[in-house]
C-alpha cells in the first residue's frame, strides 16, 4: 500500500464573554443553580424576540479581522431549524449565507516552524441549553442556552495530530489576546468536531471524510485524529476502505475510541433562512476600521519580534508571549527603554515567581515596568546589590513605597573603591596569621576576608568589587 | 355608552357624567352578550378592574386583546389547542403601553389559530359569528376584536395582520382597521405568526380613535429590534381633513369590472360603489388616477404570501413542543412528546400550512420556491414604492364585497377575483401603513375599502382615510343585529 496522508479539517467552537447572552438581557456566566440566567427568550416563550449584543458582533468582527477574513458587507442573521430538548426554539440563529469572515489565512508554528492555517469561515450564533442525562430522566439547563458562541471553521489543511492541536492552542492565545474570552477548556468554552481523512500520498483527491463531534480537550482532538488515523489506516489495509463511510462519530474518552453515530447520509435538512427578526446591519468600513484598531499584536508576532530583535531566546519568549498581560508588562518595560534581556530576566524569574505564589496577577502589581526600571537603574548604578534588588523588589510590593524609598545612605552599597580599598588594608593588617595560611595554599580562607569586610560594614560593601579588591591586596 | 368615541368617553368622564367603573361594569356585560351570540372570545376579565381617569385620552376606558399577544396573568392561548392552558409572566409592550396610559383591558378575543387564517372559523373555542348577520363569518384572523368592536363592547381592540388579518374583517363588520408601518408598534410580546409579514394594530369605529390608540402604543422597543422611533410623528394631530393637491391611483386590474366576466350583482354593486367613494375624495381636491400593473405581478400575490408565511410560520411555531408551556404529553421519550403535542394541537388547516412551509424551505426547493417568492416580493415592493413617488395612496376596495356566508362553497368563488380577495398582502410585504375604513352596505352588509401608503407616511394615509371618513355616514357604526 502507498503510504497514506491524513488530512483534518476542524470546526472550533468558542463560547464568548459578554455581561450579557448574545439575544438575550440574561447575564451570560457560568453557574451552579440550573436555569438561575435566563430570560423568556431562553425558553422561547411566545411572543420573545432576539436583541443582538452589540459587543459581541464587534468581538466577532476582531477576530475575523485578526484572522484575515474577508467580512461581508451586512451583518445578517440566519436560522437553523431543528427540532431537539436543548433548544427551545426550534432552531438556533445563527450565520450561513454571510458569515462574519471567510477565506482567513494565519501562521501558526509547529515545532519551530511556521505552517499555514486556512480558515473556510468564522460566524457567530447562540449555544444550546444543556443537558444532564440520569437513569430514566434527563434535565435540562437553560443557563447556557443563548450563550455567544464564536464558531470557526478550517479548511482541510491539516496532516497531524500536532498540527491540528497547534493551531487550537493557537486560536485559543488568540482569542485571549483579543480579550474575546476565556478560552477555558476546562470549562468546556472550546469544543471541536474533528473531520478526518486519509489518501495516498500522491492522489489529487480527499479520501472519505468522518467527523467526530463535540470533542471537548486537546487531548481528546489529538486522540481523535490518531485513532482515526489508524483506524482508516487499517481498514485500507485490509482492502476494507469502502467501510469507511461518511459519518458522524463521538470521542469516548475511557476507551481512546471513536464511535458511530449516524451516517451522513441521514444528515438533517437545517431548512436555514434569513432571521426576520433582526434588521441586517450594514458594517461600514469606518467601523471596520475602528474595530481593527482596537486588535492588539498577537502572541505569535511578539514572539518573533522577542527573538530577532530584543536578542531572547525561544523559550524566554514564550513564556513572556504566553499571556498578553505579561507580554504587555515586558514591552512596557521595552518602551522605557529597559534592557530587554536583562527585563525578560526579571519577569520570568521574579515577577512570575512571585505572581504564582502569591496567586495575584500582573496588572494588581505594585511593581510597574516603571518601579522596575528604577530598581535596575539602581543595580546597574551598583548602588545596591542583587541581593539587596531582590529584598526591594518584595518591600516595593508588600509596603506599596517606591524603590527610592529602600535606597538611603544608611543601606546604600558600598561601591567606593578607595573607601573599600582604605577599609580592606586595614582588615588586612589586623589578620597577618590568616594572610600567611592564605598564601601557603588555604585559598578558601578567602571567604574569611570577605566575610571580614561584610560584617564592618554590615553587608553593604558591593561584593564584587570587595572581592576584587582582595584578589588584588591578596596577591 | 360603550358605542361613543374615545375622545367623547374621555369627555364624559372628564366630566364626571359617567365612571370608569361603569364603563367596565357595561364592558363586561356586554362581553358576556356577545360572547354567547357570536362566541368572540377566549377570556372575559371579569375582575377587571377600573382606573383613574387621567388626562390620557385611554384611561378609564375598557378595550379588547386579541388572544395572540401575551398578557401577564390572563391566559394567552393564540386560540389554539397547544397553548390551551398557557399563562404568561409577561405582557406585550404594545398592550402594556395602554395599561400605562390606563386603558382596562375586559376580554382576549378569538382569532383564526395563531392568525393563520381568513375566516375567523378556526379558533379552539369555535368560529366567530358575523355580528351584522350571524350566518356569515367575519374574516380573520382578527374576528374576535372585529366582532367586539362592531357590536360596541368598546371602542377599541388589539388586532394583528400578517395578510389582510386586520383589515378584511374590518372590512365585513363595517369598522376601521387600520396597520400602522412595520416597526412603529413593537411585536414583542406578540405571537408570531410569520415575523417579516407581521403588524400589530387596531380595530376601531373611526380613524380618529384608531390614530390616538396608535399614538400611545407606538414607540422604539428595546426588545424589539425592527420598532424604530416615531416620536416625532402624531397621528391625530395630523387629522386635518385637507387633502387637496393629494394624489392617489388605483389599479386598473384590480378595479375594472369588465375583468371580471363572470360577476354577480354584489361585486358590481361594490365596485361600483368604489367609484363613488373616489368622487367624495375628488370633491375635497384630491386627484386619482387609475395605474396598470403587470397582471402576471398581480397574480403572483397570494402564492408570494403563502410561500413566505408559511416558511416562517413553521419555524416560528417550533416552540411549541408543550415542553416548557402549553399541555404536556405524557408519552415517555422527548419526541415522542413534542410529536403527541403538535399532532393534537395544531388543526388540520395549520398542518397544512406547516407542510407547505417546509416544503419550500427544503435544500432542494428553497430555491424555486422560497428564494423566488422573496424575489418577487421585492419586485412587488419595488414597483409599489416607486408609484409612491408620485402618489400618496394606493386606493381599492376590500374583498370581493361583503362578508361571506359560512356555507358559502369555496370552489363557487370565481378565481378571477382572487387578486380582489389577497391585495391587502402587498400591504405587509412592504410594511406599508394601510387602513381600511366602511364606504357602504350592500343587502344591509358593511363593504370597505383600502388606503395603502409609503412607509413612514402614517400620517398622510390616516388622513386621507379621516378626510374620506367624514364624507360618509359610517363612523362609529355598530352592527345592527348586535343592537337588537
Amino acid at each position: 500500500m502507498k503510504k497514506q496522508i491524513a488530512t483534518i479539517g476542524l470546526e472550533m467552537h468558542c463560547e464568548f464573554k459578554s455581561n450579557s447572552k448574545v439575544f438575550s438581557a440574561a447575564k451570560n456566566a457560568y453557574s451552579e443553580i440550573p436555569n438561575s440566567n435566563i430570560a423568556p427568550l431562553d425558553m422561547a416563550f411566545p411572543g420573545t424576540l432576539p436583541v443582538v449584543n452589540k459587543k459581541c458582533v464587534k468581538d466577532a468582527l476582531k477576530v475575523s479581522i485578526a484572522l484575515n477574513c474577508t467580512q461581508p458587507e451586512y451583518m445578517v442573521f440566519d436560522r437553523k431549524n431543528y427540532y431537539y430538548p436543548d433548544l427551545p426554539k426550534g432552531y438556533q440563529i445563527t450565520q450561513m449565507a454571510y458569515p462574519i469572515g471567510i477565506n482567513g489565512k494565519i501562521y501558526i508554528e509547529v515545532n519551530g516552524k511556521l505552517i499555514p492555517a486556512y480558515i473556510h469561515d468564522v460566524h457567530l450564533e447562540e449555544d444550546s441549553a444543556s443537558l444532564d442525562h440520569f437513569f430514566d430522566t434527563s434535565n435540562i439547563d437553560y443557563n447556557r442556552c443563548g450563550v455567544p458562541l464564536f464558531e470557526l471553521v478550517t479548511e482541510p489543511c491539516f496532516h497531524s495530530a500536532e498540527e491540528a492541536t497547534a493551531f487550537i492552542e493557537h486560536m485559543i492565545r488568540v482569542y485571549r489576546y483579543l480579550g474575546v474570552s476565556d478560552a477555558d477548556t476546562k470549562r468546556g468554552q472550546i469544543r471541536c468536531d474533528v473531520n478526518v481523512s486519509i489518501a495516498d500520498e500522491d492522489s489529487k483527491e480527499l479520501g472519505t471524510k468522518v467527523e467526530t463531534k463535540n470533542v471537548n480537550s486537546l487531548g481528546g482532538v489529538a486522540g481523535v485524529i490518531n485513532y482515526e488515523i489508524a483506524r482508516q489506516t487499517k481498514l485500507k489495509e485490509e482492502g476494507r476502505y469502502d467501510e469507511v463511510e461518511q459519518e458522524t462519530r463521538r470521542w469516548d474518552e475511557e476507551t481512546g475510541t471513536t464511535i458511530r453515530m449516524r451516517s451522513k447520509v441521514d444528515a438533517i435538512d437545517y431548512k436555514y433562512f434569513v432571521e426576520p427578526n433582526i434588521p441586517k446591519y450594514k458594517m461600514s468600513d469606518e467601523w471596520k476600521k475602528k474595530v481593527a484598531s482596537t486588535i492588539p499584536r498577537l502572541h505569535l508576532e511578539r514572539k518573533i519580534d522577542y527573538i530577532n530583535n530584543h536578542g531572547l531566546s525561544n523559550y524566554d519568549a514564550e513564556i513572556l508571549v504566553k499571556e498578553k498581560a505579561i507580554s504587555d508588562y515586558f514591552e512596557e518595560c521595552l518602551a522605557l527603554q529597559m534592557d530587554a534581556k536583562a527585563a525578560a530576566n526579571w519577569i520570568i524569574t521574579q515577577i512570575l515567581g512571585y505572581i504564582n505564589k502569591n496567586n495575584t496577577n500582573i496588572n494588581d502589581l505594585y511593581l510597574t515596568p516603571k518601579r522596575l526600571k528604577d530598581l535596575i537603574d539602581e543595580l546597574d548604578k551598583k548602588t545596591i546589590s542583587s541581593k539587596q534588588a531582590k529584598e526591594i523588589f518584595e518591600k516595593v510590593i508588600e509596603e506599596k513605597k517606591e524603590v527610592s524609598d529602600f535606597i538611603s545612605k544608611e543601606n546604600a552599597q558600598i561601591s567606593d573603591k578607595d573607601e573599600l580599598t582604605k577599609m580592606i588594608e586595614e582588615i588586612l593588617a589586623n589578620n597577618q596569621s590568616q594572610i600567611a595560611e592564605y598564601k601557603n595554599g588555604r585559598t578558601n580562607i578567602f571567604d574569611y576576608f570577605v566575610g571580614q569586610v561584610m560584617k564592618q560594614t554590615r553587608g553593604k560593601a558591593n561584593p564584587v568589587l570587595t572581592k576584587e579588591i582582595l584578589t588584588e591586596k591578596l596577591k | 355608552m360603550l358605542e361613543k368615541s374615545i375622545t367623547e368617553l374621555h369627555d364624559l368622564l372628564k366630566t364626571g357624567k359617567i365612571t370608569s367603573e361603569e364603563l367596565v361594569r357595561e364592558s363586561l356585560k356586554k362581553s358576556h352578550e356577545i360572547e354567547e351570540k357570536y362566541n368572540a372570545f377566549v377570556t372575559i376579565c371579569d375582575d377587571a378592574k377600573d382606573t383613574k381617569v387621567t388626562d390620557s385620552l385611554v384611561s378609564g376606558i375598557p378595550f379588547g386583546v386579541k388572544d395572540n399577544y401575551s398578557t401577564k396573568d390572563v391566559l394567552s392561548t393564540g386560540s389554539s389547542n397547544t397553548l390551551k392552558n398557557y399563562i404568561p409572566f409577561y405582557t406585550a409592550t404594545v398592550v402594556q403601553k395602554l395599561f400605562d396610559a390606563g386603558a382596562i383591558m375586559t376580554n382576549k378575543t378569538a382569532l383564526d389559530e395563531f392568525g393563520m387564517g381568513g375566516t375567523g372559523t378556526t379558533c379552539h373555542t369555535g368560529p366567530v359569528l358575523n355580528p351584522w348577520d350571524p350566518t356569515r363569518m367575519c374574516a380573520g384572523s382578527s374576528a374576535g376584536s372585529a366582532c367586539a368592536v362592531a357590536s360596541g363592547v368598546y371602542p377599541f381592540a388589539l388586532g394583528s395582520d400578517t395578510g389582510d388579518s386586520i383589515r378584511k374583517p374590518a372590512a365585513f363588520c363595517g369598522i376601521v382597521g387600520y396597520k400602522p408601518t412595520y416597526g412603529m408598534l413593537s411585536r414583542y410580546g406578540l405571537f408570531p405568526f410569520a415575523s417579516s409579514l407581521d403588524h400589530c394594530g387596531v380595530l376601531t369605529r373611526s380613524v380618529e380613535d384608531a390614530a390616538i390608540v396608535c399614538d400611545i402604543m407606538k414607540g422604539i422597543d428595546k426588545h424589539d429590534m425592527t420598532s424604530w422611533d416615531s416620536s416625532k410623528m402624531h397621528l391625530k394631530d395630523a387629522l386635518t381633513g385637507n387633502i387637496k393637491g393629494k394624489k392617489l391611483f388605483y389599479i386598473k386590474e384590480i378595479c375594472d369590472i369588465n375583468n371580471y366576466p363572470n360577476a354577480d350583482e354584489t361585486l358590481k354593486e361594490h365596485l361600483k360603489n368604489f367609484e363613488e367613494t373616489l368622487k367624495l375624495l375628488k370633491e375635497e381636491g384630491a386627484t386619482i388616477e387609475e395605474v396598470s400593473i403587470d397582471q402576471r405581478l398581480l397574480n403572483a400575490i397570494a402564492s408570494v404570501y403563502v410561500v413566505i408565511s408559511c416558511a416562517e410560520a413553521t419555524s416560528n411555531m417550533s416552540n411549541l413542543t408543550g415542553i416548557i408551556f402549553g399541555p404536556r404529553s405524557d408519552k415517555q421519550n422527548v419526541f415522542e412528546m413534542m410529536k403527541d403535542h403538535r399532532t393534537l394541537g395544531f388543526s388540520p388547516l395549520i398542518k397544512r400550512r406547516f407542510v407547505i412551509g417546509s416544503y419550500v424551505l427544503q435544500k432542494e426547493n428553497q430555491e424555486r420556491y422560497f428564494k423566488n417568492a422573496a424575489r418577487v416580493r421585492r419586485l412587488i415592493v419595488d414597483q409599489m414604492k416607486e408609484l409612491f413617488k408620485t402618489y400618496d395612496c394606493l386606493i381599492l376596495p376590500v374583498s370581493s364585497g361583503p362578508a361571506k356566508k359560512f356555507d358559502e362553497d369555496k370552489d363557487v368563488i370565481d378565481a378571477s377575483t382572487n387578486v380582489l380577495e389577497e391585495h391587502l398582502q402587498i400591504g405587509n410585504f412592504g410594511g406599508f401603513p394601510s387602513i381600511t375604513i366602511p364606504n357602504g352596505l350592500i343587502n344591509g352588509l358593511p363593504v370597505g375599502i383600502n388606503m395603502t401608503g409609503n412607509c413612514y407616511d402614517d400620517e398622510n394615509i390616516l388622513n386621507i382615510a379621516y378626510t374620506l371618513e367624514s364624507k360618509m355616514s359610517y363612523k362609529g357604526q355598530i352592527a345592527k343585529e348586535a343592537i337588537k
